[in-house]
């Protein structure tokens, strides 16, 4: 049975974080999340503990575990992502919505990077996981280094590989195709989020103005259906508030963290070419030394012979190794794509119901609202 | 011939087609006297108005006939209405606005240019709602111009105008080729004097509490509804703008759908699905918060203006009548010219009077108008919201439904 199985079936392990908290002042300002770990599993110490972390804390962990994990072919669950503009506000201590929505936004972002990490069965044995989870304060130097990592060595790679397994090449070329789709998603849920921003706000002045134009109307009924009419529109514009707010948490957010972890699967079939061609230079080596033994006995230099047999030898036993590695990886990588696949699955359906919910939700709203102005209406006379 | 329905939803048309398309109610279609236009037709330039007429008045040589009018003849006949001083007691039906198809038509072109750079689903998508967009202003422009009449028909005595029934029965082109650039020049200029004098005339307290508070509302009420049209265009576009957005979404989930056959595949399908529907929905109540909202605003932006064209004139007519007085007083004292001076302040007196006397009619009719117009709109809107959002929840729920036994 599967590790991730096991975990699922017989113990309980559920992370969270909150609390964001502002530490310091002016520009060495940072936030400070409270994650909160509650567990059956009997790795851990306790059952419940709770530890304050920093971002750069996050982005830390995600260094140490991609330098040890990527090259044997994991995928490693991507960091949310720097934002300099955004940190700034806070360091400075403006208090308005978008600061407030901005800390919100990271600290949703770190959860769900948090349990990708935790839920990964391979991942969770990393020491430095645990460490995160539940000891004293990670060194928070290494953020500086904070480029995506994934990103490095994307498709840029110019190795050829005489792929024997075309699951491989198929697989690689669907990521870059969702990848595709996926980005162009965002950008159009992003758009959806500024205009449903942008309706909110119009609706609102609308909803001033027919309160105004009401005031006016010197026939009663009508003035105060108007005046009716415009606390619906009111309410409307709450109402978009939310919806936008929605679009944004549900579903953006979903499509950019699926986006950068599209980058880690990407990475993790970079390291597969990797150890490929490790393998390939290293045949060729033996190649080569076998050719410089021919030479050797030919030439009759019996001196320089068994150094080349030595030699020989080592390259036999590193052709070898590096054949192995690279069976291992690819074995890694295949699994670790289909445990990503059904988790992606499982997280698309999960977010889109309950974004949907939302959506509809709101239009339970709507009914109320309009049904509650329909008398009013109606009693103009 | 008018392209009648849309892709789908007969309800767009339906009520449009049944009568006069009028924001307005309460226009007295009695036998008498019916107009409606019939027909319009869309050529580059110009829309060509097919203004049908069904009559049992003796003034015309048939009972039933038609005409072919363009817009710059219904300002014509408007104009006409404004500058006769017979007409100056009323308030005079505003002229539609000119039918404006250029954004519809940049935008079709635009659509045109960048056909190579989309799927040709996009494009084929794309079309059909430009098409859809440009249909519904041909709508709205015919049921402005439509209004007009029906409003000119509906007056007791508009409805007798010659003008008017030229404008009807003649059917040869009037001539009334768009002003030249001297007329033009003129009218700007009797504009400008008149909203000094309007400032001038306003400022004058009037002795009759009707006519003074009738001012009062009319020139707060007017500023209002401005500021409420222009408002609620505003939330309208915006509206818009995210069911464009919800259809490109439903569009790249389509493309997501159909990479695969898996079950995340499927489940994109669905989704793609119901975010089809839901926009058109969402067009739909965009489509007719325009109609209910914005047009019934936009309507009585335009009358609360006739309406105070008509205290200006009142209001002019009364500086007249009482500089006819100053002028009797002294002419009786200096006992010079008094019979010439006697004569011009009992015209004065019977112009204004007469203005004044159907100005508080057509006030009062304004009013009932307005009032019963906007329950009836206000209704509709609240009737067409609650249809869509119950629409939607059902669409909803159900895909909701489906994707949670699916799992």
């Amino acid at each position: 049975m599967q590790l991730d199985e096991e975990i699922e079936d017989k113990f309980e392990l559920n992370i969270s974080i909150t609390n964001p908290e502002k530490v310091g002042d002016g520009m060495n300002a940072y936030m400070a999340y409270k994650v909160s770990t509650q567990t059956t599993l009997p790795m851990f110490r306790s059952k419940t503990f709770t530890v304050r972390r920093r971002f750069s804390d996050f982005l830390g962990l995600y260094e140490k575990l991609s330098d040890k994990h990527t090259l044997n072919g994991y995928i490693v669950p991507p960091p949310p992502e720097k934002s300099i503009m955004g940190m700034t506000k806070v360091k400075v201590g403006k208090e308005d919505n978008s600061s407030a929505e901005f800390v919100e936004r990271r600290r949703a972002a770190l959860e769900r990077y948090l349990q990708r990490v935790v839920f990964h069965p391979s991942l969770l044995q990393d020491p430095d996981v645990r460490e995160c989870v539940c000891v004293c304060a990670l060194s928070g130097a290494g953020f500086l280094k904070m480029i995506n990592r994934a990103t490095d060595s994307l498709s840029k790679m110019t190795i050829k590989m005489n792929e024997s397994d075309v699951w491989f090449e198929e697989k690689l070329q669907e990521v870059e195709a969702e990848d595709q789709q996926l980005r162009k998603l965002h950008i159009m849920v992003d758009s959806l989020v500024g205009h449903r921003k942008e309706l909110s706000v119009n609706t609102g002045g609308f909803a001033k103005s027919v309160a105004m134009l009401g005031s006016s109307e010197d026939n009663t009924a009508l003035s105060r259906a108007l005046s009716q009419l415009a606390e619906v529109e009111d309410k409307m514009e709450q109402l978009h508030q939310e919806q936008a707010a929605s679009d944004s948490f549900c579903f953006a957010e979903l499509l950019a963290d699926y986006i950068r972890l599209l980058g880690s699967v990407r990475a993790s079939f970079d390291q597969r070419m990797k150890t490929w061609q490790r393998w390939q230079d290293a045949q060729n080596m033996l190649q080569k030394k076998r050719e410089t033994e021919a030479k050797l006995l030919w030439a009759n230099k019996p001196d320089k012979l068994q150094q080349a047999k030595d030699d020989i030898t080592e390259w036999e036993a590193k052709v070898t190794q590096y054949e192995r590695d690279f069976d291992r990886v690819s074995a890694t990588v295949r699994k670790e794509v289909l445990r990503f696949e059904k988790e992606k699955a499982r997280d698309f359906k999960k977010q889109i119901i309950k974004y949907l919910e939302s959506l509809l939700q709101s239009q339970q709203q709507l009914i109320k609202y309009w049904e509650a102005f329909l008398p009013e209406a109606k009693a103009i006379a | 011939m008018m392209q009648e329905g849309l892709d789908d939803g007969p309800d767009f048309l339906s009520e449009e087609d049944r009568g006069p398309r009028a924001v307005n109610v309460d226009l007295q279609t009695d036998a008498t006297l019916q107009v409606d236009i019939s027909d319009a037709l869309s050529e580059r330039d110009k829309v060509k108005f097919t203004v049908h007429t069904k009559s049992t008045l003796p003034n015309f040589k048939q009972n039933e006939f038609s005409v072919v009018r363009q817009h710059e003849e219904f300002i014509w006949l408007h104009d006409s209405f404004v500058e006769n001083e017979e007409y100056a007691g009323y308030i005079i039906p505003p002229a539609p606005p000119r039918p404006d198809f250029d954004a519809s038509r940049e935008k079709l072109q635009k659509l045109g240019e960048g056909e190579g750079s989309m799927t040709k689903e996009e494009f084929t998508k794309m079309k059909q709602e430009l098409e859809a967009e440009y249909l519904a202003i041909f709508k709205k422009t015919v049921a402005m111009h439509e209004v007009f009449l029906c409003r000119v028909a509906a007056h007791p005595v508009l409805r007798k105008d010659m003008n008017f029934h030229v404008f009807l029965e003649y059917n040869q082109d009037l001539s009334v080729r768009g002003k030249n650039k001297r007329e033009k020049m003129e009218d700007f200029f009797k504009n400008v004097v008149k909203s000094a004098d309007g400032v001038l005339v306003a400022g004058v307290k009037d002795v009759d509490d009707f006519f003074e508070h009738e001012k009062t509302f009319l020139l707060e009420y007017h500023n209002r509804v401005k500021d409420a049209s222009s408002k609620s265009d505003r939330m309208i576009r915006s509206h818009k703008s995210a069911a464009d957005d919800i259809n490109r979404i439903a569009s790249t989930l389509y493309t997501l759908g159909t990479q695969d056959s898996t079950d995340v595949c499927k489940f994109f399908l669905k989704v793609s699905e119901l975010f089809e529907k839901t926009r058109k929905i969402e067009a739909r109540v965009a489509a007719d918060e325009d109609l209910k909202l914005a047009d019934l605003l936009k309507y009585y932006l335009r009358e609360s203006q006739a309406a105070k064209d008509l205290l200006y004139r009142r209001g002019r007519a009364l500086v007249d009548y009482e500089n006819a007085n100053k002028a009797l007083d002294k002419a009786r004292a200096k006992n010079k010219d008094v019979l010439q001076a006697e004569t011009s302040q009992q015209v004065c007196c019977q112009k204004f009077e007469k203005i004044s006397e159907s100005a508080k009619q057509e006030l009062i009719d304004f009013k009932t108008r307005r009032v019963a117009a906007f329950r009836k709109n206000l209704v509709e809107l609240a009737e067409l919201e609650l249809k869509h959002a119950k629409g939607n929840l059902q669409l909803l729920q159900s895909c909701v439904g489906v994707l949670k036994g699916d799992t």
